[in-house]
């Protein structure tokens, strides 16, 4: 629709197609924290899966760096009713990383340093659908933001983008992490506005 | 043995034990034992919820989330909580 049309459409405003139901657009990057921030160097940092059977699937920073890295333009929506169009980042595919990971389980936990959880549908990370991701904007990731890595699935509410991921842990059933056990939504999908239980 | 009686039989109870300030009170960590009160935990503020640490350990004490129409609150890091009276 032409700004003209618009105009005189009597509308004060056209909403964002590419924003989720109950979201507000926002320029900046609101910090949501439930603890302290670590403070990971990329000497230690370490990225494991682990299946059913035990077996440990690991990554360091330098193995990370080796694998292939990917542009991700994407659009994020948090829980707390703000959205941000279009953001920048980089990072390693889940899938690269599942690649030679064999599991019958369909469900992930990511875990963090720090301690935090979240479980997320293995199938919600797979497909291109989710990262691990170490650039922001062209910059390495802020310990505050998450840095040196964190999990990127922007097509769900931007709590189970863990900051400070450290690993996924393969599960059964579709255990709840830190908020979805204190009323957030198991799977939170913001175009179904998926907030609480 | 003697019968339970439903959930309503604590609404007494806890609107008493509820209506005591709860920053004076005190709770014995889970995860290190630490005896302390509430007022000495550490909280960190975040859009989605408030979570209540242990400043002896860092072990989550309580998480509160509150939307406005609806909110929860999980004591599970504490072992019990004391109030005075
Ligand atoms: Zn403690």
């Amino acid at each position: 629709m032409s700004f003209i049309t618009r105009g005189f459409s009597g509308r004060s405003r056209e909403r964002d197609d590419r924003l989720p139901p109950g979201q507000t657009l926002v320029g900046d990057f609101p910090v949501l924290s439930a603890g302290p921030t670590p403070e990971v160097d990329t000497a230690e940092w370490e990225f494991t899966i682990r299946t059913e059977s035990g077996a440990q699937h690991s990554w360091n920073w330098d193995q990370l760096m080796a694998l292939p890295i990917e542009d991700v333009t994407t659009d994020i929506h948090c829980v707390t009713h703000w959205s941000k169009l279009g953001t920048g980042w980089r990072g390693v595919a889940l899938d690269t990383l599942f690649e030679d990971v064999d599991t019958d389980y369909a469900f992930t936990m990511a875990h963090s340093y720090g301690g935090y959880t979240t479980n997320v549908p293995l199938e919600d990370l797979l497909d291109g659908k989710a990262w691990i991701a170490f650039e922001f904007d062209g910059e390495p990731l802020d310990p505050e933001h998450g840095g040196p890595a964190r999990l990127l699935v922007p097509h769900l509410y931007f709590w189970k983008s863990a900051k400070w991921v450290r690993g996924l842990e393969m599960m059964e059933d579709d255990e709840p992490g830190f908020w979805e056990q204190n009323g957030y939504h198991l799977r939170g999908d913001p175009w179904k506005e998926e907030r609480y239980w | 043995m003697t019968g339970h009686v439903d959930g309503n039989a604590i609404a007494g109870p806890l609107a008493d034990f509820f209506s005591f300030d709860i920053t004076t009170a005190t709770g014995r960590c889970r995860a290190c034992g630490t005896v302390a009160e509430l007022a000495r935990a550490m909280v960190y503020v975040s859009g989605a919820g408030t979570v209540v640490r242990c400043a002896t350990c860092d072990n989550v004490l309580a998480v509160l989330v509150d939307t406005g129409e609806r909110a929860w609150i999980d004591f599970g890091g504490v072992t019990a909580i004391e109030v005075r009276r």
